[in-house]
């Protein structure tokens, strides 16, 4: 069964409709690319899954199911919960690193310094921080890198335990290597994890993921493994797109 | 014909120009502070802080009126800081942008304006006459709290929108609620700001003589209890000047006055960037 499906998914902004009639399925520990140029409705995906399209007054009709169960139906802090997002500017919070990680957890259960110090050390450990940072959690986070401070964004949804991480651009402001690492950090956690990611950058999505989607205007063109999609899309337009003939 | 001159002697005449204004704004501040110390601080002992007033102030000390100053102002900051930066999280985070948030900021800022001996008489009509608190620290205290409030809640609201829309969004996607994020994100975020509203709200209510002259009232007495009548430093300091009573006496009142508001500001600054320093 499907991680996450997606049924007949319309979103719209007052009187624009960002969002036509999406139908997809995202399988567990694999990753889904969504690529496409801007304002082709990535963002906004990713926003109506975790209902953060809500602070933005959007209305959605159709089902998104979690599990199989309707996310309009769960507990809308259990599934924030459940389901992380990481935007594409890498933001801390005022505060230190600890404090960072920390946040979230404390916010869903009552927990001792023992077991505090413990997510810390498994969040950064799982984001290839640990070693970086082991020495200064008490600094502010604002002090890091942007590399890091990516990393750091990472590890706090990680420090949640969550079952979904989805990524909107999470490489658009940083260099090849901080890149790679993060590249490296997603493979390692698939296991684990299932992810969706966004990118602007097609040879991420055909790097690292295990199917990839490709929107435009709004619509789903063209879904598939990312084998297929990027050597022999079905769609002129997907193939105009990953030979960077137009966006 | 116009007078025309090079773009490098342009610059020389701006430059001069906006020295000139610099040096005059601080030289005006250094003086009335240096002229009041000149004055009064030779006449500023032990004895004169901790003595009580005798004789209508020409002897004896002031430590009535510093006890009267620090209750009526700490009562004014309890009453006004709770309900200003409660009102600016309202306005901000639960009431959308629009009319109703205009109007009120609007009237904020109309209530700023408002000169001091208006609030002296609705405070003495109001706390002193009508609610029957009499002359007294409470009705000083109350005056003063409705005085600063609009300063409180205006320098909240803008120091509480500036906290970054993506901070919140954060803390949502995090699974925190509304409250969870306004107590542990935006507010301490916003906090040097809402620091600086209620230090400028503490720097009137102390200096302010109009609005506490007709509600705290003028008693040279120890002020026991929030129904005391007190007179505060400035209030002390306006009497001994106008009255003639005594000039060193007014002068030294007034060096305290400053001395005190100086430190306030220096402690709270202090304050704020440690908290900058131990938070970004």
């Amino acid at each position: 069964m499907a991680k996450i499906s997606i049924r007949n998914l319309n979103l719209f902004y007052k009187n624009f409709q960002a969002l036509k009639n999406i139908n997809l399925d995202v399988t567990e520990n694999e990753i889904l690319g969504i690529i496409g140029p801007a304002n082709s409705g990535k963002s906004s995906l990713l926003r109506a899954i975790n209902r953060l399209i809500e602070l933005d007054g959007a209305t959605i009709t159709g089902e998104i199911l979690l599990d199989g169960k309707n996310i309009m139906e769960l507990p809308i802090n259990d599934l924030r919960r459940r389901i992380g997002l990481i935007f594409a500017i890498p933001i801390v919070l005022p505060g230190s690193i600890y404090k960072n990680l920390t946040y979230g957890p404390k916010l869903h259960k009552k927990l001792s310094r023992r077991e505090l110090d413990d997510i810390v050390y498994r969040a950064l450990n799982a984001a290839n921080l640990w070693d970086e940072v082991k020495d200064r959690l008490k600094d502010s986070a604002a002090t890091l890198s942007g590399g890091q401070q990516q990393r750091l964004c990472i590890a706090r949804t990680l420090a949640m335990e969550p079952e979904v991480i989805m990524m909107d651009e999470p490489c658009s402001g940083l260099d090849p290597i901080s890149t790679a690492k993060i590249e490296a950090t997603m493979l390692e956690l698939k296991k684990r994890y299932t992810f969706i990611l966004v990118t602007n950058n097609t040879k991420q999505a055909a790097r690292v993921a295990d199917k990839t989607a490709f929107f435009l205007s709004g619509e789903l063109i063209e879904i598939d493994r990312t084998e297929k999609l990027f050597t022999s899309p079905r769609e002129k337009r997907t193939n105009d797109y990953i030979s960077g003939r137009f966006g | 014909m116009t007078f025309r001159v090079g773009p490098r002697t342009n610059q020389i005449i701006a430059y001069t120009a906006l020295l000139i204004m610099t040096v005059i704004t601080i030289f005006v501040l250094f003086f009335i502070i240096g002229f009041i110390l000149k004055n009064g601080l030779g006449q500023v002992s032990l004895k004169f802080l901790t003595e009580r007033t005798t004789d209508m102030g020409k002897a004896g000390g002031i430590f009535p009126s510093i006890l009267g100053t620090l209750f009526v102002t700490l009562l004014a900051i309890i009453i006004a800081a709770p309900i200003g930066v409660g009102s600016a999280v309202y306005l901000v985070e639960y009431t959308k942008a629009g009319f109703v948030r205009r109007i009120i900021s609007f009237g904020a800022d109309c209530l700023n304006g408002v000169p001091s001996i208006i609030f002296g008489l609705f405070g003495f009509i109001f706390f002193v006459i009508t609610l029957n608190f009499g002359w007294s620290v409470l009705s000083g205290g109350l005056t003063l709290a409705v005085m600063i409030l609009p300063t409180i809640i205006r320098t909240s609201e803008e120091a509480i929108k500036t906290v970054p829309r993506a901070y919140r969004e954060i803390s949502y996607s995090l699974g925190g609620g509304k409250l969870d994020t306004i107590l542990k994100v935006v507010l301490p975020t916003a906090l040097p700001g809402i620091l600086t509203g209620v230090i400028l709200g503490i720097g009137r209510a102390i200096g302010e003589t109009a609005a506490v002259i007709f509600t705290a009232g003028s008693s040279l007495g120890l002020p026991t209890s929030i129904f005391s009548s007190t007179r505060t430093l400035a209030v002390h300091f306006y009497i001994l000047a106008r009255e003639g009573i005594s000039m060193p006496k007014a002068y030294a009142t007034a060096t305290v006055l400053i001395i005190i508001i100086l430190l306030i500001n220096f402690i709270a600054y202090r304050l704020v960037h440690r908290f900058i320093a131990r938070y970004y």
